[in-house]
């Protein structure tokens, strides 16, 4: 049995975050994380936006940490090498209604702190973004776009790198409290013990705080459906258009540039059931054609290349339905547990400041002795596309894997999926170095570079045709050998 | 910086013909770039036979008909790099490619050759609803699993699409054991040569539903169903007509789409209609000295046609890398009624060359007809005329005049 002072359960980017921030005292922290990789669900299904914090309500939590986490990160992706553009951002308008929700947002922008937000006329639209529809918009300079993958990954590898551990496909399957206060929490990969619990499991964060002994929680999936389109509509995207809120203060179909050069159209909105159900509908599609088109002239069906889907996982007040805030609490009741519910956008930016906010509810609890050998750099790996000609002839002088491009669309060479399938959280999956590489993201979808990809797992970890997965689960790839192909 | 007079990207059987030919006619500066490890291009994974009846009289193998290129090529000895993929070719001509056993390479060269083939439209271009799960391939990639790989993908199998590539997997993986429940194909006609339909389908009792289409993915790991259902003439699914098929394995032979992103970096313009460059009758792109033939130009039905236009396409870079340019092409070549697309798009009128076209929908005892004005040029009966088969006409310079745009169009 694994004992460790804390458990966070969950590894998407908020508990990676609480992962990273913790190791920088003498605790040994240990990650569940029930799926094959720490972004498989809401931390790498959204629109990646690094938001500004103009949208929530004054001094709420959402309000803080994301005002917090917008300004802290040019820093922070220096320090984790994560894709990142402060593009800043347009929300647009066409009408005399539009216009009073639009002053009304960049009054309580300004409220809560965010800087430099201006109301534009279209003149001053052409210059930004002669690609964005509307008559006049908010122009909020604080505004970015991330590369969720990377985001979370780098995390979740900083802090391993600084004595963390994770352990992947282990799902918590209950809980109890011992003799001596510890927690014993049982999982589908056996049964681990520690001083503190941290619930970090987003949809599942409700299930998990009553597994705890905080029942009551409600968590509500609102589901939303993208568009990824090909970079070659990314070229008219330079920064994300959003349109004015909605009555209900939330905002329709938006287009995002990515940072790697797509375009993200999406997400519609609405409740389902299951927030893991990641199918896409034909009307969702139809919905999303067409009220993408109003916000960025060259949404086409010639440059789709894929769609996605996530859930945002909100917590509503049980009597009226109504989203709450942001919960993080530990409650004298309930020692050695720190729960966190409904965690869901702005999550991506606010993730470092909740993790703080995290670490010093345990630190007003017991002291926490600092760990001298820390380290906040994290470097992702080399890409061989970004490099100058000069680097790239280097990079191939010194490693001939540089020099075979696998995935043709993305040039993505041998030795970033080779430096990927050894990656420090130990993923295996197709998914898993796609994500890490970009490699079968482009528009052949994995046509050129998916049978390399999965020769090359088999090679570099002697897996099995019939152990080559494509994500979570038992998603496996393949059935066997054809007839006496084993022999082959 | 390294000069070649011809770079040739890509060593499939566009390339390899096209090098051989240019070897026969005296250049001997010759470069091939090939990504793969072994030249041969996608005919490597295609094992089953009917190759090279046009070109050489006899039912091959893919592997076979791309070996006896090969071999001539060696013979001839034809420098060519493999395991080297091209990334950038300049206007200007300046290719650069890396390379595992040289580096990065920079070569200026006199002409380039694109001969890069294509690549399969996937499910994210269609947008179907549903999941994401493990075993949904695209033909292709199944294809290189089975073949190359000795891997079994699935065994309870759906085909999308009738295209070539889907037929014949339908037939493989067939022979490996598997249940091939049906071909759905949203076309209210088969994309597909007739004798695939036959040799592939009905030989082996596997259902073709024309008018159907896969309207929902469904399975979060690996696959476990696809729903499909009837479509009318505008491809939209009935209601009502949906049928859920259990399966374990999808492929999509959905259509194939030349592959076109370096032309784009050298400045080429292409033509949305074939999605191949804009050529004229020497199959030299709108960039002087950047010449494209093959699946890269438009998609073939056959191979046998892919040589033997990368083979006349040499005859024009040889005459280009002698004379320094060749004639002005100033007449444009039209698409008119019934045809999907033509090559070439411009003509001199002063020369014999290949036209080459496909028609948009299967029609009965047709004339395809080539005119310059009120002039008849040629007038071709046709018994059938298929949009999955290519109709290649000679055109006669004699009877051509150079100051008039051409149209073609089937009647």
């Amino acid at each position: 049995m694994k004992n460790s002072d804390i458990i966070i359960i969950g590894g998407g980017v908020v508990g990676s975050a609480i992962a990273r921030e913790l190791t920088r005292y003498k605790l040994s922290v240990t990650v569940l994380e029930k799926e094959s990789d720490v972004c498989t669900q809401t931390s790498g299904r959204n629109t990646g936006m690094l938001h500004a914090g103009f949208l929530y309500k004054t001094g709420s939590l959402k309000a803080q940490c994301c005002v917090e986490g917008n300004k802290e990160f040019d820093r922070v992706a220096r320090e984790l090498d994560v894709p990142f553009k402060r593009t800043g951002k347009l929300i647009v308008g066409f009408t005399e209604e539009h216009r009073q929700r639009l002053l009304t947002m960049l009054e309580r922008g300004k409220a809560n702190g965010v800087e430099g937000m201006e109301l534009i006329d279209r003149a001053r639209m052409d210059e930004i973004d002669p690609s964005a529809g509307g008559n006049f918009a908010i122009y909020c300079p604080a505004s970015g776009i991330l590369d969720p993958f990377t985001y979370t990954i780098a995390l979740a590898e900083n802090a391993v790198k600084n004595g963390a551990e994770y352990h992947l496909y282990t799902k918590v399957t209950g809980a109890e409290v011992l003799e001596d206060g510890r927690h014993l929490l049982h999982t589908t990969k056996g049964d681990f013990t520690c001083r503190w619990v941290i619930n970090s499991a987003g949809l599942q964060s409700a299930e998990i705080s009553a597994m705890l002994g905080i029942p009551g929680y409600v968590i509500q999936p609102i589901k939303g459906e993208y568009f990824v389109l090909d970079k070659k509509a990314g070229a008219f995207a330079k920064i994300p258009v959003y349109p004015a809120p909605t009555e209900r203060n939330t905002f329709d179909t938006h287009a995002t540039p990515t940072v790697d050069g797509n375009v993200l159209v999406g997400p519609n909105s609405f409740k389902v059931e299951d927030g893991e159900d990641y199918s896409v509908s034909q009307s969702g599609m139809d919905g999303l054609q067409e009220s993408g088109a109003r916000m960025f002239k060259h949404m086409n069906r010639e440059f789709y290349i894929r769609t996605f889907a996530g859930a945002r996982p909100k917590r509503i007040d049980p009597e009226t339905g109504e989203i709450q805030d942001f919960l993080i609490e530990c409650r004298d009741e309930v020692p050695g547990v720190i729960n966190l519910v409904g965690i869901e956008s702005p999550g991506l930016t606010s993730s470092l400041p909740i993790a703080r906010r995290v670490v010093r509810m345990i630190g007003e609890r017991e002291t926490l002795i600092p760990n001298p050998s820390f380290d906040p750099i994290r470097k992702g790996i080399k890409r061989f596309h970004e490099a100058t000609r000069e680097e790239q002839a280097a990079l191939i002088a010194a490693d001939p894997d540089y020099g075979e491009i696998v995935c043709r669309c993305e040039t993505i060479t041998r030795a970033e999926i080779r430096e990927a399938i050894h990656n420090p959280l130990g993923v295996c999956t197709v998914n898993g170095i796609k994500v890490r590489t970009r490699a079968s993201m482009g528009r052949c979808q994995g046509g050129y570079c998916e049978t390399r990809i999965t020769a090359m797992i088999r090679e570099e970890l002697g897996k099995a045709v019939t152990d080559v997965r494509l994500t979570n689960g038992d998603s496996t790839m393949f059935t066997g050998y054809v007839k006496g192909g084993a022999q082959a | 910086m390294m000069h070649k007079q011809a770079i040739i990207v890509g060593g499939g059987p566009a390339g390899l013909a096209a090098a051989l030919r240019l070897r026969e006619k005296g250049i001997e500066d010759i470069l091939i770039l090939e990504r793969e490890k072994m030249l041969g291009g996608i005919l490597r994974q295609c094992i089953h036979d009917g190759f090279g009846l046009t070109r050489f009289g006899e039912s091959l193998s893919g592997p076979e008909y791309a070996q006896r290129f090969i071999d001539k090529v060696q013979e001839a000895g034809i420098e060519c790099i493999t395991d080297c993929t091209v990334l950038d070719i300049s206007s200007d001509k300046i290719v650069t490619a890396a390379s595992r056993n040289q580096g990065l390479l920079q070569i200026r060269a006199d002409a380039v050759l694109l001969t890069m083939g294509c690549r399969e439209r996937t499910r994210g271009a269609l947008a179907t609803p549903g999941t994401r799960p493990a075993g949904v391939y695209t033909a292709g990639v199944a294809q290189n699993y089975v073949n190359l790989q000795n891997i079994m993908v699935g065994h309870e199998v759906v085909i999308l699409g009738s295209g070539d590539i889907g037929l014949i997997m339908a037939r493989r993986m067939t022979l490996e054991g598997a249940h091939v429940k049906g071909v759905y194909e949203v076309q209210s006609y088969p994309n597909g040569l007739p004798r695939n339909i036959q040799q592939c389908l009905n030989d082996y009792n596997i259902p073709l539903h024309l008018s159907h289409t896969v309207v929902e993915i469904k399975g979060r790991e690996r696959l476990t169903s696809v729903v499909v259902a009837a479509c009318d003439e505008r491809f939209r699914p009935i209601p009502g007509t949906e049928e859920e098929i259990p399966c374990d394995t999808l492929i999509l032979s959905v259509g194939l789409i030349p592959e076109n992103e370096l032309s784009l970096a050298a400045g080429v313009n292409l033509d949305p209609r074939t999605r191949g460059a804009f050529v004229d009758e020497n199959c030299q792109t709108e960039v002087p000295g950047i010449f494209a033939a093959g699946n890269v130009l438009h998609v073939h039905d056959l191979v046998d046609f892919v040589s033997l236009e990368a083979e006349a396409l040499a005859d024009n870079v040889a005459e280009y890398l002698k004379v320094g340019s060749l004639p002005a092409c100033g007449l444009e070549v039209k698409a008119g009624a019934n045809v999907g697309h033509v090559i070439p798009q411009r003509i001199s009128g002063t020369r014999d060359f290949t036209l080459s076209l496909r028609v948009r929908q299967p029609l009965n005892g047709v004339s395809v007809v080539v005119r310059q004005g009120d002039q008849v040029i040629l007038r071709r009966k046709m018994r059938k005329a298929l949009p999955a088969e290519m109709i290649q006409l000679p055109i006669k310079a004699a009877k051509l005049t150079d100051n008039v745009d051409m149209e073609v169009y089937v009647e």
